[in-house]
């Protein structure tokens, strides 16, 4: 039985299309009117709002907070200030990736790490012998993602004082309408936003309050296919889809070091010890297997393909996670695992996984299609991520 | 009625009917005979009170190797299992345990007893899909002979050594603490919700005269993971109709190949020429014949009944003689008036999976210490299931069958079994459930018990075990049923092993059928 999220009553009652899944136990809403199209262009355009709340989060504090994550992930925590988020994942003993999440410094000593995956057990395990409390805040914090041109101004409209000198992947304590809330300029669009965390008792005023303001603003409530894509845009990866959790499986060939997904600037190798260090110290000193980046698919070679069967190009207006080959040279070089076609951009992106030796922008790969049930490839240029990366972002 | 057969094989179990159609699907001429008045062994459906189907013994199915559902096309020959998704734990305080079909609420509910099991049960979870998947080629692989292999063996030794080569040094720790700790010991590390231990331990002693502390009980957990259902690793599920209705379709399926099952014959002797078997003797003194001989009976049945102890060389017979059957479980099915109420139970929902009784790690110890010291447990472990709530052909409208297997009934009780001690286990079990459903004695139209001994009278189990001998390491693989033959031969030429007192040992796999057979037809080629 799914359970309701604190916003829930307000989350179901717009969801027109009854189109939900499960994350986590919860029901999250894939789009709340029977097509998600108004939904990507509201966080393109004006701004949308999303329902983070399954979402697993934990407070860490004590003495020992800042050691505590620093064991686990592989950011140096020393380096986020008070008031600071930061975005990271955190390996096993052979450097693999066991999730990835955001930090936050709420005080000196006092931390919250959000997650995709349980974590309670993991931060236990890696505290014995800490002076430091760690905290399952999973279902007392509500959460909500605003992200768009006009989030800023919607924020703005409900806040105790101005959030317009809140800078990028910083965070606040203030009320909005009259409710405390933190709010971080964090999301996961690669877009002007911003994620507002409450207390549950809280939520449906907030939601409401936010609804109203944002009314001028042309805010919607947006569903997880809208956000999927927006995502990818952004260059951001997703648990299950681009990577797996290496404590989730057994398997060698499902198991992915931070180099291999692009993050090796996440990774600081020199900082005191921390778990996976000295697998990624070898790994650094000896280069990744795999290289993380965008593809461009070309819109000719699709074109082609399709009109070879006598057919206009079809682009599915939404994201797409099932992982296709990717060949060069006539061999196969790694797999695209997520992708769309992004409306902002007029372009078929990919997210893909490649041997590094194909993987400098500018390479000119090939990406399997398959139109009805043929498979095709079609020529693709490596290109660094973000795809879509605007100044609004961080000024 | 013919007389010569190309191969005739004693039991119509589950495993001699596998043997039967894969030679049968050969090409052999292949004979069957059954004690009983019905086939299937322990796996059996009978109506033992008017309109209600009892799965005698076996009650759920999950070892059935997919090969031999593949390759004797059982769907065709009405195999229909159903997924046993969920599972309900009452406990003794109230509350309860439970384990739902889908990962998330399963999740909320262990949950709701520790928040760190809950982080940690994903990642067991994976362990055991992972050590399903790892030791699937050890089920299908003849135990090679480690001193003598020869050709076949190497091979096979060296399949296994490569698949194990690819374990990483986590997995493969793991699989030597599942080859020899206690179930117990194995969880202590994982868990600290004492009813979580309780559940998972459950499946470390079915069958066995073992409690979750003695070490050797990892194993048997391991053996019941091993399972799968449509590729799903670890899923259970009973048969429509009933457990016999599994032993049918593959009795179908052999004689569809061509295979004759004869029941009401029950076999007296082997009959040996020049210390060959070249024939078996009935009871009632008639005399078939046969290329080979094949016994899907257990070990003791197989040499110290049909052979003789003057026909077997003198360490053998002792190897066989050593080799521990000791029965510990019991049956109950009830016929039942309608559905038993748990006090404790959340969502109706939970009655379609598997009830256990097995409130404590100290309940199921505590029931092992009755039956070490000779008594039946006083507050047995219930695995129950309640097939009528899926399947309406069980039962009449409204009405239930259900069954409980029993932990632990030894063998050898103290005073003996007799009809008053079968009565008063009986009492215990049913007591032992109203704690949780008090109103099961209500509704109770009439009652089956089965002790040990009644295992072995009816069903040929010998002592009542009902994997044709312990599951221990001492009596598997290369060991079973004795050193040097446990490749479904035996000393006495033409005469074959085919039962679950061979590799892979029991349950309901078809495992040991299947490859007694390949192994029978390479000799013939010989």
């Amino acid at each position: 039985m799914p359970r309701p999220t604190p916003f829930h009553s307000r989350t179901s009652a717009l969801c027109e299309s009854h189109s939900w899944q499960e994350w986590s136990g919860y029901l999250s809403a894939n789009m709340y009117e029977l097509e998600h199209t108004h939904e990507y262009y509201a966080i393109r355009t004006a701004c949308g709002l999303f329902d983070l709340s399954p979402l697993y989060k934990y407070h860490i504090h004590g003495r020992d907070a800042e050691r505590l994550l620093n064991r686990v992930v592989t950011r140096d925590v020393s380096k986020c200030a008070v008031g600071q988020v930061f975005y990271t994942p955190w390996c096993d003993d052979d450097g693999k990736v066991i999730d990835d999440g955001t930090l936050a410094r709420l005080g000196p000593n006092h931390f919250r790490l959000t997650a995709a995956e349980p974590t309670f057990h993991w931060l236990e395990q890696n505290a014995v012998g800490l002076d430091v409390q760690v905290e399952d805040v999973s279902e007392a914090v509500a959460a909500l993602s605003l992200q768009g041109p006009t989030s800023r101004a919607i924020l703005n409209a409900l806040a105790a004082e101005p959030i317009t000198d809140l800078r990028y992947f910083r965070l606040t304590q203030t009320a909005l309408a009259g409710i405390p809330v933190t709010v971080s300029r964090t999301g996961y669009t690669g877009d002007l936003g911003y994620e507002v965390w409450a207390a549950p008792q809280d939520a449906e005023r907030l939601w409401d309050a936010l609804m109203e303001a944002g009314q001028a603003f042309r805010l919607r409530a947006m569903g997880y296919q809208a956000m999927d894509m927006t995502r990818i845009e952004a260059g951001l990866l997703l648990i299950n889809v681009d990577f797996y959790s290496a404590s989730k499986t057994s398997f060698a060939i499902q198991k992915s070091t931070p180099y291999e997904l692009g993050l090796g600037w996440t990774v600081k190798l020199d900082k005191a010890p921390f778990n996976g260090q000295r697998a990624l110290q070898r790994e650094h000193a000896q280069g990744a297997a795999w290289a993380t980046v965008g593809l461009e698919v070309s819109l000719p070679a699709l074109e082609a393909i399709y009109r070879s069967f006598g057919m206009p190009l079809y682009m599915p207006a939404h994201a797409w996670s099932a992982a296709v080959p990717v060949y060069a040279a006539g061999k196969q070089i790694g797999k695209a695992t997520s992708g769309t076609w992004s409306p902002i951009l007029k372009k078929s992106i990919a997210i893909a996984r490649l041997h590094p030796q194909f993987a400098q922008p500018g390479a000119k790969v090939q990406i399997e299609v398959t139109v009805e049930a043929y498979r095709r490839q079609a020529e693709a240029t490596v290109v660094k991520m973000p795809f879509f990366d605007p100044p609004r972002k961080r000024q | 009625m013919p007389t010569h057969y190309d191969a005739i094989i004693i039991g119509g179990g589950h495993n001699g009917l596998t043997a039967a159609a894969y030679l049968a699907k050969a090409g052999k001429k292949v004979l069957v005979l059954e004690r009983r008045h019905i086939l299937g062994g322990a796996a059996v459906t009978e109506e033992i009170y008017p309109g209600f189907k009892f799965s005698v013994c076996s009650y759920v199915v999950s070892l059935l190797r997919p090969e031999i559902i593949r390759e004797l096309e059982l769907a065709k020959h009405g195999l229909h299992i159903i997924p046993l998704d969920c599972s309900y734990m009452p406990m003794e305080n109230g509350d309860y345990f439970a384990m739902w079909p889908d990962a998330a609420s399963t999740r909320a509910e262990i949950r709701r007893h520790s928040l760190r099991d809950a982080d940690i049960y994903p990642e067991f979870a994976n362990l055991m899909y992972h050590m399903g998947f790892a030791v699937k080629p050890i089920l299908n692989t003849v135990p090679p002979d480690p001193l003598a292999p020869g050709l076949d063996g190497a091979r096979a030794l060296l399949d296994l050594v490569k698949h194990f080569g690819a374990f990483d040094r986590k997995m493969f720790a793991y699989f030597t603490k599942l080859m020899t700790m206690s179930a117990a010991d194995f969880l202590e590390e994982w868990f600290e919700t004492d009813i979580l231990k309780s559940a998972f331990s459950v499946s470390s002693i079915i069958g066995t005269m073992l409690g979750p502390l003695s070490p050797g009980t990892a194993y048997v957990l391991l053996h019941h993971y091993m399972g799968e259902l449509d590729g799903a690793f670890t899923a259970w599920g009973f048969q429509k109709g009933g457990t016999g209705a599994v032993s049918e379709a593959i009795a179908s399926a052999a004689r569809s190949f061509g295979a004759e099952t004869r029941c009401n014959a029950p076999v007296a002797q082997v009959i040996l020429k020049n210390g060959q078997a070249v024939g078996v003797a009935l009871e009632d003194g008639t005399e078939l014949y046969a290329q080979k001989i094949i016994s899907g009976c257990d070990p003791y049945l197989t040499f110290l009944k049909f052979i003789g102890e003057k026909h077997l060389p003198s360490e053998f017979a002792q190897a066989i003689r050593n080799f521990k059957f000791r029965g510990s479980s019991g049956k109950v099915n009830l016929a039942l008036d309608g559905l038993p109420h748990f006090t404790s139970l959340p969502h109706p929902g939970l009655l379609q999976g598997v009830i256990d009784i097995a409130p404590s790690l100290n309940f199921l110890e505590q029931a092992y210490d009755d039956a070490k010291y000779g008594d039946f447990s006083r507050r047995p472990l219930l695995d129950c299931i309640i097939p009528s709530v899926i399947d309406p052909s069980m039962a009449p409208p409204g009405k239930h069958v259900m069954s409980l297997f029993v932990q632990y009934a030894p063998y050898k009780l103290n005073g003996g079994w007799n009809d008053q001690q079968r009565e008063a286990f009986g009492d215990a079990c049913i007591n032992t459930l109203a704690e949780f459903a008090p109103n099961i004695k209500d509704l109770i139209l009439h009652r089956q018990v089965l002790s040990p001994w009644d295992l072995e009278q009816q069903f040929g189990l010998t002592e009542g075990n009902i994997f044709h001998g312990e599951l221990t390491l001492d009596q598997l693989f290369f060991l079973r049923p004795a050193p040097g033959w446990a490749n479904y031969r035996t000393p006495i030429r033409n005469y074959y092993q085919c039962g679950s007192g061979t590799h892979p040992g029991g349950g309901i796999t078809g495992g040991p059928g299947r490859l007694a057979a390949f192994e029978i037809l390479k000799d013939w080629k010989m």
